[in-house]
């Protein structure tokens, strides 16, 4: 394979003396849909604004296409940025937001009106070419803050959470809407997101931060079936991950035996609330929540182990709260996450 | 209870306007002297007003006095406000009461101040020490409204123009400044408004033949007592009412006070 598009080399990123990002490695091949995910404060936004130039790297380099970027100017670099807030100029129509950077550019004027057209219809707003940013809805704004993007045809387009502030019916529109766009134009897009359904959905690759530092890079698949670390794991929904020493689950009140022997080289074993079996097995604890959702009862227990979700059909027989209950962490349901 | 509500809010709007209205028809006399009611109309008052030459030179300083000194206020106000509502500056906040401090020490002391350590000492002329302690004066209002603005305005817009391919500063004159052009014009409406008003420091800066609008009518006052004086205050009133009311129309000034 040839060189990779991006390349983060070693980047550590700091606010005064606080290290935000600390020595982050990762590629990104041409035209590949790679996301961010993490929760707030992991870092991901600020490599993001760092790959885009509006931030410094305290030491590290950024490659683009083989080129030492690292301290180039944001306004040099070519890096599109759709902004989670979109970042509209208000005092301009939609028509000449997006031929913004164009004018800047010193595009002429036959050429900058075909591409503002055609940026424009690929989001489909032509109609509201003349319109104010501020007469258009959440979705139309951001539609526009991508056409305004897409015009310069960067090589690389970043996005920030650019489906967080759009309800769900419009976020499915998009999502299926910035797929299409990236497999028409070929832009390789990096984005940043804190909602793991929206990352494992839309990109090729999802790359899972905390506290500055990669976890886990993998494609969807790998991330939601084979999470590398504890961390990941409870991130993307096996809200029941503990760790374990030989046969033993590291509780919060002591060690608790499994029940079972567990591989070699295990460093933790993870249960989705739905692997979680009620009424039998070697556990006990007490039901201190039930919610009822449709389709399944979800319960919150609390255990030796600590608190233990668990769904079951709504079939099943009902557990109230307060009652003792069994329950079972079996091997048969359980992802293994390997020692690192 | 209600008519007595309303019995209070007529005084109040008398107690208000009336001054106003007394002022004006006692300007409108065709007789000797200010009085009121008046003794019969006539506008002879207001010409005589225009051919009153000091109140023509004076009139002349305090405007060249409002504009100036309102720029100047405005050029230092802008940065400072930028700086203050973009930045993480140390000692923000002090700057911030500092800056505001000149509304809340009397303008009086201001001048007295001036003309003490400033004037005096210096051999400063007096057009220049107006020019100072006006635009002192006008800077807090200057960086308040502007910094009111810049609020409303988000932050990442620049970030946005720059990522676009534009330098900071032209980010700042492209994207910043179009969109905070009201809140300068309304800055500057209202400093120009306040330095053609101020009467208590710049009754300390004045010297043979040199002496703001409103400075110069106290004076004429000493030894006139002709409506000519009733005269000027409603051309003046009816002045910044125009001013203000064209800016409420224009920039909806309101929203800055």
């Amino acid at each position: 394979m040839s060189e990779p598009f991006l390349k983060l080399d070693d980047l550590t990123l700091a606010y005064g003396d606080s290290i935000a990002v600390d020595r982050l490695n990762f590629e990104m091949r041409e035209g590949e849909l790679v996301a961010l995910l993490g929760p707030s404060g992991c870092g991901k936004t600020t490599t993001m604004r760092s790959i885009a130039g509006l931030m410094k790297a305290r030491s590290g380099r950024i490659l683009l296409d083989g080129r030492d970027i690292t301290r180039v100017p944001a306004n040099k670099r070519g890096i599109g940025l759709v902004f989670q807030s979109y970042a509209l100029f208000p005092h301009l129509s939609v028509r000449e937001n997006v031929a913004f950077g164009l004018r800047i550019a010193g595009t002429p004027a036959d050429e900058r009106d075909r591409r503002v057209a055609s940026a424009l219809s690929a989001v489909g707003l032509e109609s509201f070419a003349d319109r104010a940013p501020a007469a258009l809805s959440g979705g139309q704004q951001q539609r526009v803050a991508l056409a305004r993007s897409i015009v310069m045809e960067p090589r690389l387009l970043l996005l920030d959470e650019p489906l967080s502030n759009l309800d769900a019916r419009l976020r499915l529109g998009m999502r299926t809407e910035l797929a299409r766009l990236q497999r028409e134009l070929g832009i390789a897009m990096l984005y940043v997101t804190h909602d793991q359904v929206e990352a494992l959905a839309l990109a090729d690759r999802v790359i899972v931060m905390q506290g500055g530092a990669i976890e886990q890079i993998g494609t969807p698949e790998d991330i939601y079936e084979r999470p590398a670390s504890p961390f990941v794991a409870k991130f993307i929904g096996f809200e029941n991950t503990f760790e374990t020493e030989g046969d033993m689950l590291k509780g919060s009140a002591g060690p608790v035996p499994t029940g079972f022997a567990v591989p070699a080289g295990t460093r933790g074993l993870a249960w989705r609330p739905k692997s979680v079996p009620l009424g039998t097995g070697p556990h006990e604890g007490r039901i201190i929540g039930a919610s009822y959702q449709g389709e399944s009862v979800e319960y919150l227990l609390e255990s030796p182990l600590g608190e233990v979700k668990a769904e079951r059909p709504a079939a099943e027989p009902r557990h109230a709260p307060g009652t003792e209950v069994q329950f079972d962490l079996p091997l048969s349901g359980a992802v293994v996450l390997p020692n690192a | 209870m209600k008519l007595a509500g309303h019995l209070f809010l007529a005084a109040v709007m008398l107690f208000l306007i009336g001054p106003f209205v007394i002022i004006c028809f006692a300007g409108l006399s065709a007789g000797e002297s200010l009085a009121f009611p008046p003794e019969g109309l006539s506008l002879r008052w207001v010409i005589r007003v225009f051919e009153i030459e000091s109140f023509r030179s004076s009139f002349a300083l305090s405007l060249a006095l409002g504009i100036g000194a309102t720029l100047f206020a405005l050029i230092l106000g802008i940065p400072a406000a930028y700086a203050l509502a973009r930045y993480d500056v140390p000692g923000g906040e002090a700057i911030r009461n500092v800056l505001t401090a000149p509304i809340i020490v009397p303008g009086i002391i201001v001048g007295l101040a001036l003309l003490r350590h400033l004037v005096i000492p210096s051999g400063l002329g007096v057009r220049l020490a107006l020019f100072l302690a006006h635009s002192a004066l006008l800077i807090p209002y200057a960086v308040r409204v502007v910094s009111a603005s810049l609020e409303n305005l988000r932050p990442d817009i620049e970030e946005a123009a720059i990522l676009l391919g534009t330098s900071r500063i032209g980010a700042f004159l492209r994207v910043t400044l179009p969109n905070i052009r009201n809140g300068i014009m309304a800055a500057f409406i209202i400093g120009f408004i306040t330095s053609f008003n101020e009467v208590p420091a710049s009754l300390f800066l004045t010297g043979p033949g040199v002496a703001t609008l409103p400075v110069d009518m106290l004076l004429y006052m000493e030894f006139n007592f002709d409506p000519s004086i009733a005269a000027l205050s409603g051309l003046l009133a009816l002045m910044s009412l125009t001013v203000v009311l064209v800016a409420e129309r224009l920039l909806g000034l309101s929203h800055y006070v």
